[in-house]
């Protein structure tokens, strides 16, 4: 961050840059020529009425779909075809727009799981509990009560996910993207479904997440207010194209903004 | 007092032998538990390991009778004897390459798919290497030896017949099987409840997509999880194999598993075990009180019977999971 103090964050240099994107599912064009940056420690946030192709561009970026066309470059360098587990080592976390959590285990393991790219003994010591593997979870275990302590959800942290409220259950999943440390976060969704208090909540933390961990946040997000409050820098996608990228600002205001919300007559 | 040793022997008996079919649904519960796959093929792995186990200690020759149909060879021995621990070593390692063949050819395929999808294609593997174990080491009766204790115990014997007048009869093989399920319980126990990897194998269960998003290797896990079943598989193999030789009927023994899974719960290690022992005791007690008066050869239907009635009233099993579904 930059101590100017006009309160702007500065756009460093780009972290992720997307280059001329095409994805298509058979005759099915999903993404069409998209293009556009996330800078270092920026929230980004895509919006989009439905069917814009705003999750499947996430999909893209964290290499659960592998695009026909097109180039993404992430920390100056070209990504080649990348299997979706090595993501996550690359420091990419996410959460699902319909929550995808270990519904079996506690709030706690699931949270621990978002370590797994963490973990530095091996399959032989983790299998005897040998003591450096031992010394290693206690410490992961250390990591995970910080973001319990941060999510405030030390009270639920033995329940099984399954029994939560949807709110908490989102709330458990961005704690699973953390404990991974991720470099980028990409959220779908984050507060589809929750109420004005649950809302204000999570803006919080998505908020304090940029400011405290200087994490890269991109962020699909139907509640325009939540957008206009939370964004840096906003990308608008339409039809699977991108119709505008600018600060919250000229988005409120551009024409062909307005119009794909609203509907015009083609 | 007599017929109360009696009983009591009728019990002890009941007991190891259920702790043979608790060995058997380890294997089911691992995979269940780690991967959400309900593996139809376990009780096979037991009998393939087994024979594997066999064939490479007796150097008999893979797919003999094949390579005397086609090529008129007619060797079928290499004529060596492999020491028992080298023979356990390449067996496991032959395990280890199925699981690799498995995730290979079957699951890889079949990533986040439904549950279903994935139990059929285990029916299809059972199958298969029913044929294949078959085809590899021939069908004909094999004693196992591999120098484990076997015969009555004489210091139980003797001790019972010196206090109560009565000597009990038990097998030491059956002692060892004992000892060595309760070795391996609770080996896996500890491993799935308290490492980073016991709560990986959970996560792929649960959710394949969310376990790829924190960078977990699905196939690494599956490999990992199959390995261990058979490694589970040889154990149980090997006990059933030195106490009844080396046989197809194996897999319909296994078969038994099933029953003791509906009363222990799908998900739970604990639960093989104890439901393994309760229908060990449980079809011997029955055979040897009712078998004379509703005509005998009960023990082929009690467990089946026990496990119906027992679902009606607890359909997630004694220790299973309780299942919660959202309306």
């Amino acid at each position: 961050m930059n101590s100017s103090g006009s309160g702007q964050k500065a756009i460093e240099a780009p972290l992720m840059d997307i280059r001329n994107i095409s994805l298509r599912f058979g005759g099915v064009v999903a993404l069409e020529g998209v293009s556009f940056d996330i800078a270092e420690g920026e929230i980004r946030a895509i919006i989009g009425p439905n069917g814009a192709g705003k999750s499947s561009m996430l999909n893209v970026i964290n290499g659960f779909y592998t695009p026909q066309l097109g180039e993404i470059w992430y920390e100056g360098r070209r990504r080649g075809s990348i299997k979706p587990h090595n993501i996550a080592r690359q420091g990419i976390a996410r959460t699902f727009q319909n929550i995808a959590l270990f519904e079996g285990m506690s709030a706690l393991d699931n949270i621990l799981c978002g370590r797994v790219t963490l973990v530095r003994s091996g399959f032989w010591k983790q299998l005897l509990w040998w003591g450096p593997a031992e010394r290693e979870e206690t410490e992961h275990r250390e990591r995970v009560e910080q973001i319990i302590d941060f999510l405030e959800i030390q009270a639920i942290r033995k329940t099984p996910v399954g029994q939560l409220p949807y709110g908490l259950q989102k709330r458990v999943e961005l704690g699973r993207a953390l404990a991974a440390e991720p470099k980028l976060l990409l959220l779908d969704e984050p507060m589809a479904g929750m109420n004005n208090e649950e809302k204000e909540d999570m803006c919080r933390f998505v908020l304090d997440v940029g400011d405290e961990l200087g994490t890269t946040i991109v962020l699909i997000e139907h509640d325009m207010g939540v957008v206009m409050d939370l964004a840096d820098r906003v990308v608008v996608m339409d039809h699977g194209e991108l119709i505008a990228d600018g600060v919250p600002q000229e988005i409120m205001n551009n024409q062909d903004v307005i119009d794909a919300y609203l509907g015009v007559a083609h | 007092m007599q017929q109360l040793l009696y009983l009591t022997e009728v019990s002890l008996n009941g007991l190891t032998t259920g702790v043979l079919y608790a060995l058997v649904a380890l294997g089911y519960v691992l995979i269940f538990k780690s991967s959400g796959v309900f593996n139809y093929a376990q009780g096979v792995m037991v009998l393939f390991a087994a024979l594997t186990l066999v064939g490479l200690q007796r150097g008999q020759v893979p797919f003999a009778h094949l390579w005397t149909a086609v090529f008129g060879t007619h060797t079928y021995l290499f004529g060596w004897n492999l020491p028992a621990v080298v023979a356990i070593v390449m067996t496991l390692g032959v395990m280890v390459l199925l699981a690799i063949l498995v995730e290979r050819l079957v699951l890889k395929h079949l990533i986040n798919q439904h549950p279903i999808v994935l139990f059929m294609a285990t029916i299809g593997l059972a199958y298969f290497l029913e044929g294949f174990g078959d085809l590899m080491w021939g069908s004909d009766v094999k004693r196992l030896d591999i120098g484990l204790p076997v015969g009555i115990s004489e210091t139980i014997e003797s001790f019972t017949a010196a206090t109560f007048g009565y000597g009990v009869f038990v097998d030491r093989l059956d002692l060892f099987a004992g000892l060595v399920a309760a070795a391996l319980v609770f080996a896996l126990t500890v491993w799935l409840k308290h490492s980073q990897l016991g709560r990986t194998l959970r996560a792929v269960a649960d959710d394949h997509q969310a376990a790829l998003s924190v960078g977990i290797s699905l196939r690494l896990v599956w490999v990992l999880v199959w390995s261990t079943a058979g490694f589970v598989a040889l154990v149980a193999g090997v006990m059933w194999g030195a106490k009844s030789g080396v046989q197809f009927s194996l897999s319909l023994i296994a078969l038994k598993a099933l029953p003791v899974l509906m009363l222990g719960g799908f998900t739970s290690i604990r639960g093989a075990i104890v439901g393994g022992l309760i229908i060990g005791v449980g079809e011997k007690l029955f055979d040897f009180l009712m078998g004379p008066i509703i005509g005998g050869a009960t023990e082929s239907w009690f467990a089946y019977v026990l496990a119906l009635v027992f679902l009606m009233f607890r359909p997630q099993g004694l220790y299973g999971e309780k299942i919660i579904e959202r309306v």
